[in-house]
C-alpha cells in the first residue's frame, strides 16, 4: 500500500494551495479528487474575487486571512504566471443610512488591517464608474480588491504542485478513513478510494461541500456543511468595460449580496445569489434567480440588459456556521480539518494554507525545506490577452497559434493542445484553461474540433469524449456502427 | 501592410456571391477570406435538398448549391481566395487583420463585403432554468455532427424551438433511428417554412406542440428530461399544464443572430436588438465602404435569397469603388 506523509483530500483552490505550500518541503504529498479534473467541485464557480478583506466580522478567521490572502496572491499568481488584476472595489451607498454604515465597514476594516480604503463621492463615481446609477450618493472605495481566473490558479497551483512531486489522484472519491492507534513508523491512516487505497501520516480534509462526510469518516463530527447557492451570470465580452470595479452592495447577513464584477477573462459577471439547499449536487439554475440578479444589480449598473447574458451556472457555497473551520482534530490525531470554505475562500487560500502548514508542524511533523524547489511555472499564451502583434510573433514561433479552434474567444489550435498537455482530459477542462467554448456562441462553431483534438491526442475514440467526466460523454455512437 | 481594393470576409454562398458579382462589375483586385478549409460555408452541412429553386429553378441539396459558386469564383480571375484565414480585428479606417497557420497579416482595403453569416441563438439566451449537462446542442451544431462528423449525438430527442434548422434536424434524428419524442414551439405557429413543417415532422408522426414552452432541464451528467408547459398570449406559464419528456438529447432552434462582432469592433452602428448593422439601405452601413450582405445583413429563409441580396452588394462595392455606375 502507497504511503505519503500527507494526504489532501479535495483538488480544489484550498487543497491545491496546501499541496503546493508544502511541497516546499521533503514530503511525500498526494491530492485526491473525486471528479475528473481539479477545480471542478466548489471552485470552477468563484467568481474570481481577491478581495480587500472589507465585509468581515472582526476577530473571525475570516477577517485575519483574507487580508493576509489578498497580500499573499500577489506574490503567487507573479511566480505561477496567474493573471492578477488589482482592479478595486466599490461598496455602493443609497442613502444616508447605508453611507453611514459604510462609515463603520471602514472603520472595523482599517482596524483589520484593510488598506486604503476611503470614500468617494458621487463626483468621483461618475468619472471612475461612469455607469453606475447617479443614485448612489457615496461608495467605499478599496483599492486593493483584484481578479483572477479561480480555476486558472487552481491549474497552476497544481502543476507546480506537481512540478514539485506532488502525486494527484484524479476521479478518487475517498470512501473509508481508518485511523489506527499512534506506532512508531506506521502512518496513522488508511484511506479507501475509488481507486486503490493508501496509507498517510497526515489527512487534511478540504473537501468542500463534503468536508463534514470526510471529517465523520475520520470519527470527527462537530459540523455540518450547508450548501448555499449562488446563481451567476455572464455578460458578453462586448460589455467589458460596463464596470472598471467590482461593485458591492451593502453586505446582507449572509453574504456580500448581488455583485457587478469584472472578470479577467473580459466578460462582466453579475450574482451571485444566496439561498440554502438541501442538495450537494443540485447546481441548476432558476428563473426567479435570474429575476433577483437582475432586479439588484440594475439599481447600480441601470444599463444592464438581460439580452447582455451569455451564460449563467450556479455553485455551492460550503457553510459551516459564520467562519471557516481550520483545525486540527485531537480525538483524531493527524486529522486536521480545512471546512466551510466559502467565501472569502479563494482570497484566504494562501494563508490558510501557510496556517496549515503550522498545524502541522505544532503536531508533530518535521519541515524541512527542499533543496530544489520550482517556484516559478511558465506561463501559457491565450491570444485573447494579448495585443494583435504579439500573436503575430507566436504564430510565426509556431504556425498553430494562428489555427484559430474558437471563434467567439479567439482561441487557437496550440492553446488547445497547450491545455492537453497540462492535464484536460474533458472539454469543460479545456474550456476552463483556454475559454474556448465560453463565448456567446456556447460552443456551436467549436466543439466539434476541440472533440477531435482531445480525441487525437488522448487517444480515445470521439464516443468517450466527455464533457466533464464520465456520465457526460457528448455524443452517443459512431453513425452506421450498429 | 498589403493594400486591396476590396476584402470580403467569408466564403458562404453570401461571400462568393458578393465576389463574383463585384468581379463581373470591374473590381479586379478581390481578397476573400474564409476561415474554414473549402469554401460553401453552413451549405456544407445542409445534405437535405430544396436549395435553388428560386434562384436556379432546380432541387438542389447544400453542397451542390455550393459547388455552383465555388466552380464559378474559381474560374474568375483578380479573386484571391485565402482559405483558414480568420478575420480577428477591424478598424473604421478599413484594416482588417487575421491569422492563418503560419501568420497574421494586415490588409488594408479600400472597401470591405461583410458576409460572415449568422449564428444560433442558444439556451442560454432564452434563459431555460434547470441544470447544465451534456446534451443540449444548437440544431446546426447536431447537424454538424451528423453530416459532418458521422456522429450521433443522442438516442431520444427533444427539439426547442421549430425554425427550419430544428424542423430538419427532427427528420434527420428520425431517419438515424433516434425517437424524437417532440418539438416545442412557444408561438402559436412554426417559424420554419411550411415545406419543412410538412415534410420533417408531419410525415413522420412527430408531435409538435404549439404554445409551450420548455420551463427545467433535467440531468447531472447527460440530459435526462425537461419539464415543457402551456403558455399564454404573454408567454406566461399556465399553471396546470406542465408536463415532463424524457429525452437525452435538447436542440436548441430557437432563431438566428446575424454575426457582426468584426463591423462592431470598427465602429458600425449596430441595432443592439436584431445584431444588424443600422441601416437605411440594403446592405450599407453607418460606415461608407463597409457593406455587409447575406445573413449577416439579416437572416432569410433561403439561401436563394441570400445570393440576390450578396449579388446586389458586390454591385454596390463596385459602384463604391467607382468600379460600376449606380
Amino acid at each position: 500500500m502507497k504511503e505519503y506523509d500527507v494526504a489532501i483530500v479535495g483538488g480544489g483552490v484550498t487543497g491545491a494551495s496546501v499541496a503546493r505550500e508544502l511541497s516546499r518541503y521533503r514530503l511525500r504529498i498526494a491530492v485526491f479528487e473525486k471528479e475528473e479534473e481539479l477545480a471542478f467541485g466548489v471552485s470552477k464557480s468563484n467568481s474570481g474575487i481577491i478581495h480587500s478583506g472589507t465585509q468581515n466580522q472582526p476577530g473571525s478567521l475570516k477577517a485575519k486571512l483574507c487580508v493576509r490572502g489578498n497580500l499573499l496572491m500577489r506574490r503567487i499568481s507573479r511566480e505561477l504566471g496567474v493573471d492578477f488584476k488589482e482592479v478595486g472595489s466599490l461598496i455602493v451607498a443609497f442613502t444616508e443610512e447605508e453611507r453611514l454604515e459604510l462609515l463603520k465597514i471602514k472603520k472595523e476594516s482599517e482596524a483589520l488591517g484593510v488598506p486604503g480604503l476611503r470614500m468617494v463621492d458621487p463626483a468621483w463615481l461618475k468619472k471612475h464608474e461612469p455607469n453606475l446609477s447617479d443614485k448612489a450618493i457615496a461608495a467605499l472605495y478599496a483599492p486593493t480588491t483584484g481578479i483572477v481566473s479561480p480555476y486558472r490558479l487552481v491549474y497552476a497551483l497544481c502543476e507546480n504542485a506537481a512540478g514539485n512531486e506532488v502525486e494527484f489522484h484524479l476521479g478518487s472519491k475517498v470512501k473509508k478513513i481508518i485511523s489506527l492507534p499512534a506506532a512508531e513508523n506506521i502512518p496513522r491512516f488508511k484511506i479507501f478510494t475509488s481507486k486503490g487505497d493508501f496509507r498517510a501520516r497526515y489527512v487534511i480534509n478540504a473537501a468542500g461541500l463534503y468536508a463534514d462526510e470526510v471529517s465523520k469518516m475520520a470519527g470527527v463530527g462537530g459540523f455540518e456543511i450547508t450548501p448555499r447557492k449562488g446563481e451567476e451570470f455572464l455578460l458578453d465580452k462586448k460589455r467589458e468595460h460596463l464596470v472598471n470595479h467590482v461593485l458591492y452592495p451593502l453586505p446582507t447577513k449572509i453574504s456580500k449580496g448581488i455583485l457587478v464584477i469584472k472578470t479577467s477573462d473580459g466578460n462582466p459577471m453579475i450574482g451571485p445569489t444566496a439561498h440554502d439547499v438541501s442538495d450537494k449536487e443540485d447546481l441548476s439554475t432558476s428563473d426567479e434567480g435570474l429575476r433577483e440578479v437582475l432586479e439588484n444589480v440594475k439599481k447600480m449598473i441601470p444599463t444592464i440588459r438581460e439580452d447582455d447574458i451569455i451564460a449563467y451556472f450556479s455553485g455551492l457555497r460550503p457553510v459551516a456556521g459564520h467562519d471557516f473551520i481550520i483545525r486540527h482534530e485531537a480525538v483524531a490525531p493527524g486529522f486536521i480539518n480545512v471546512a466551510g470554505i466559502q467565501s472569502p475562500g479563494l482570497t484566504s487560500a494562501p494563508a490558510v494554507a501557510l496556517m496549515v502548514r503550522d498545524i502541522l508542524k505544532d503536531n508533530g511533523l518535521s519541515l524541512r525545506k527542499k533543496i530544489f524547489f520550482h517556484k516559478y511555472r511558465r506561463k501559457e499564451n491565450h491570444l485573447f490577452s494579448i495585443p494583435f502583434e504579439k500573436a503575430g510573433k507566436l504564430i510565426k514561433k509556431d504556425a498553430s497559434y494562428g489555427d484559430i479552434v474558437c471563434r467567439c474567444e479567439m482561441v487557437s489550435a496550440k492553446e488547445i493542445r497547450d491545455a492537453i498537455d497540462r492535464g484536460a482530459t474533458t472539454l469543460d477542462g479545456i474550456k476552463f484553461r483556454t475559454r474556448a467554448q465560453a463565448g456567446r456562441c456556447h460552443g456551436s462553431f467549436c466543439t466539434a474540433r476541440i472533440m477531435k483534438i482531445l480525441a487525437e491526442k488522448t487517444d480515445k475514440p470521439l464516443t468517450e469524449i466527455t464533457k466533464r467526466g464520465k456520465g457526460s460523454e457528448i455524443v452517443k455512437e459512431e453513425r452506421g456502427n450498429d | 501592410m498589403i493594400e486591396r481594393e476590396l476584402v470580403i470576409v467569408g466564403g458562404g454562398p453570401s461571400g462568393m456571391a458578393a465576389a463574383i458579382a463585384a468581379r463581373e462589375n470591374g473590381v479586379k483586385d478581390i481578397l476573400l477570406l474564409e476561415r474554414d478549409q473549402y469554401l460553401g460555408g453552413i451549405l456544407n452541412q445542409c445534405v437535405h435538398t430544396g436549395f435553388g429553386l428560386e434562384y436556379f429553378k432546380e432541387v438542389l441539396t447544400g453542397p451542390e448549391y455550393a459547388d455552383r459558386f465555388i466552380k464559378k469564383i474559381r474560374g474568375l480571375p483578380d479573386i484571391e481566395i485565402s482559405l483558414r484565414s480568420f478575420a480577428v480585428g477591424m478598424t473604421g479606417d478599413k484594416v482588417v487583420t487575421f491569422l492563418k497557420p503560419g501568420r497574421m497579416e494586415r490588409v488594408k482595403a479600400r472597401a470591405i463585403i461583410m458576409a460572415t453569416g449568422c449564428r444560433e441563438k442558444t439556451r442560454e439566451m432564452v434563459h431555460i432554468a434547470g441544470t447544465r449537462p451534456s446534451g443540449i446542442f444548437s440544431a446546426g451544431f447536431a447537424q454538424k455532427l451528423i453530416n459532418i462528423e458521422g456522429l450521433l449525438p443522442g438516442k431520444e430527442v427533444v427539439i426547442v424551438g421549430s425554425g427550419d434548422i430544428g424542423l430538419i434536424m427532427a427528420r434527420r434524428f428520425v431517419l438515424e433511428g433516434a425517437k424524437v419524442s417532440g418539438v416545442v414551439e412557444i408561438q402559436g405557429q412554426s417559424r420554419g417554412l411550411v415545406r419543412n413543417i410538412v415534410q420533417c415532422i408531419e410525415d413522420f408522426d412527430i408531435p409538435i406542440y404549439f404554445n409551450h414552452k420548455i420551463s427545467r432541464i433535467y440531468g447531472r451528467d447527460r440530459v435526462e428530461a425537461l419539464d415543457a408547459v402551456r403558455v399564454d398570449e404573454n408567454f406566461n406559464e399556465i399553471s396546470g399544464t406542465k408536463f415532463a419528456l424524457k429525452c437525452d438529447t435538447i436542440l436548441m432552434s430557437v432563431g438566428l443572430i446575424p454575426e457582426n462582432e468584426l463591423i462592431e469592433m470598427a465602429g458600425v452602428a449596430i441595432d443592439r436588438k436584431t445584431n444588424s448593422p443600422v441601416s437605411e439601405e440594403l446592405n450599407k452601413t453607418s460606415v461608407p465602404g463597409i457593406f455587409v450582405c447575406g445573413n449577416s445583413f439579416k437572416v432569410y429563409d433561403i439561401v436563394d435569397s441570400v445570393t440576390r441580396d450578396s449579388l446586389a452588394a458586390g454591385k454596390l462595392a463596385a459602384e463604391y469603388l467607382g468600379r460600376a455606375r449606380a
